[in-house]
């Protein structure tokens, strides 16, 4: 049975370095690119770290800044001050 | 980043600030007579500080982000008026989507408003109602964007004029109408299974996802802008969902064969309604991104099959008649579009016959299918039309009295033969297009048999008169511009003219 879960961002330049973030974080997700959109899936777990957004932004990430990009996500939520996390029970 | 600022409070205790102990048992009357309806449907809460928000968004971040989002939405918005970006579309027949979408999904947002603005006074729990509350500034925001960013189109095409008034009347409208209506006048715990876990959860994916990527790939700027805005307040929405579930499965295990029975009814009437949008996808998009059967795979086998392995441990299924709707996913967007194909005369956009590299696509697209029974009615009814014998139906349809969907689907094992099932009450019979709909009407009878079905309004001459002509004034078409073959309409003639423009500049 898959446990992928997915989360999907605007494809712009606010979301960008949150996709390179969870590449760089998430070794295992595929990235999927849609007209407008693109759609990262992994199996299990997948993590955005404020700390690797923000060397990659150069400034101060808020990880509900996360509210303007994305478009949609399935998997458990835990949101914390220093991460994003979206996981099923395994 | 070595000098971190420090916030004075984390982001659990500031949310904890906002959800805990602002609420009080009350005194003068009895906590019942306040919230009256919180626990007639049977659910059983022992402890409301059990509900978690994942999203721990507090007012002040609230307000901050959705200023924010709308600041972005409007520039976008104000500068595709300016810039008459309805020129920079694939093609006139795509505006035909937007007219589905004004009259059939805008108005559910200002219905997801309602809904939500009531639930969020009548549970006793502040968490779910600061949620519900904040939900339902959200769908406001989301059917007045939508609004504002349409009423550009509404400049040039036909049909945009009259969405609301539309909505109430129009009878392939009562489709979307009625699942809202359906929620909103069920208790507040349904409404949230319904609304937030298998619209919002299990199915908008499907609904607003694909389709604004479609949108993005015909040029229209302004349609995927408001989509995406609203979308990410739908993320939002969607972890309200699977919050709501999880807070009652949690909270007594009497609550779960509930649940289960609002998950397997909610999930189908959903399936139901999203026919029009696999017709969207299918046939409306002049250049497509996935094909819905695609859409389906991805959204709700694979995401929902996730989803529901995960639900399991709670002693939930998948939702019954999951496997009919995966098989109806080779069908169904066909089958809408004949139905909508027979009735345009009655409608307020077009449909068409697609071109031939349309049709290759769906060819390739539903190998199992399309070859084999759609594609010669289609060309059929191309050849009919190129001879001036364009087909309409000119009898009306019979309605399903659960989704209200004409009953034109067919059983999905033996696609020439019309579904439908039979149930008595009181008496009488009552028409449903489906087991699904079939259990959900017998299991309330009594709520069902009140349906404001289109079709029986007409004849029973509460809409406008006796002949088609007459009901189409009542529901405030314009003849000849809004409903029809797209073929000769005068959108058609317009966007030729433009294209003529364009290659003489
Ligand atoms: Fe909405
Ligand atoms: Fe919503
Ligand atoms: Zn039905």
């Amino acid at each position: 049975m898959s446990r992928v879960v997915s989360i999907t961002l605007q494809n712009n330049d606010d979301a960008r370095p949150i996709i390179e973030a969870i590449e760089k974080d998430n070794p295992e997700a595929t990235v999927n690119i849609y007209p407008g959109m693109v759609k990262i899936d992994c199996e299990g777990r997948l993590i955005i770290k404020q700390e690797t957004v923000e060397e990659l932004l150069g400034r101060e990430w808020d990880v509900q800044e996360l509210h303007l990009s994305i478009i949609s996500m399935g998997g458990n939520v835990d949101e914390e001050d220093d991460y994003f996390e979206l996981s099923w029970n395994l | 980043m070595a000098e971190k600022r420090k916030k004075k409070l984390g982001i659990k205790q500031r949310y904890s600030m906002l959800t805990r102990g602002l609420g009080w048992d009350t005194t003068y009357q009895d906590m019942d007579k306040v919230f009256p309806y919180d626990n007639y449907e049977g659910i059983i809460i022992h402890d409301w500080e059990g509900w978690e928000d994942p999203f721990r968004l507090t007012m002040d971040a609230y307000w901050k982000f959705q200023s924010e989002k709308e600041k972005k939405l409007y520039a976008v918005i104000d500068s595709f008026a300016q810039n008459n970006g309805h020129l920079g579309i694939t093609d006139a027949r795509y505006v035909n989507a937007l007219k589905l979408f004004l009259t059939g999904v805008s108005p559910l947002e200002y219905q997801a408003a309602r809904g939500f603005t009531h639930v969020g006074r009548h549970f006793r729990g502040v968490g779910p109602r600061v949620a519900c509350q904040m939900q339902a500034i959200d769908e406001l925001r989301h059917v007045q964007t939508q609004i504002h960013s349409m009423s550009h189109y509404n400049k040039y095409f036909d049909g945009l004029h009259s969405a609301p008034h539309m909505h109430d009347r129009v009878w392939y409208l009562s489709v979307p109408k009625s699942f809202f209506d359906d929620a909103r006048t069920a208790g507040p715990f349904e409404f949230l299974t319904s609304i937030s876990f298998a619209f919002e959860y299990v199915l908008t994916n499907l609904l607003f996802v694909p389709f604004m990527s479609g949108a993005a790939f015909n040029g229209d700027m302004a349609t995927v802008t408001f989509g995406f805005s609203a979308q990410s307040d739908e993320a939002r929405h969607m972890t309200l969902g699977l919050e709501v579930i999880k807070f009652m499965l949690e909270q007594d295990e009497r609550n779960i064969p509930i649940v289960q029975r609002w998950m397997d009814k909610w999930f189908w009437r959903g399936t139901r309604m999203l026919a029009l949008v696999a017709m969207m996808m299918d046939y409306m998009l002049p250049k497509r991104v996935m094909s819905w059967r695609e859409a389906w795979d991805i959204y709700f086998t694979e995401a929902g099959g996730a989803l529901f392995a995960d639900l399991a441990r709670y002693g939930i299924k998948p939702p019954k008649y999951a496997d009919i709707a995966t098989k109806e996913a080779e069908h169904i967007s066909h089958q809408a579009w004949h139905i909508f194909y027979n009735y345009t005369h009655a409608a307020a956009f077009h449909t068409w016959v697609p071109e031939k590299d349309e049709l290759d696509w769906l060819s390739e697209k539903y190998p199992n299918t399309f070859d084999k029974y759609y594609r010669p009615r289609l060309e059929y009814l191309d050849k009919e039309e190129k001879a001036g014998r364009r087909f309409y139906n000119d009898t009306l349809p019979m309605l399903c009295q659960v989704c209200q969907i004409p009953m034109g689907f067919t059983d999905m094992d033996d696609p020439t033969t019309i579904s439908f099932e039979v149930s008595e009450y009181k008496d009488d019979k009552y028409h449903t297009c489906s087991l699904g709909c079939k259990d959900i009407f017998d299991y309330e009878p009594a709520k069902y048999v009140q349906a404001w079905l289109p079709v029986h309004q007409i004849y029973q001459g509460n809409c406008g008169g006796a002949e088609i002509p007459d009901v189409l004034k009542w529901y405030n078409f314009n003849l000849g511009a809004d409903n029809m073959e797209y073929n000769g309409s005068p959108d058609q003639k317009l966007w030729d003219e433009w294209q003529a423009h364009r290659k003489k500049a």
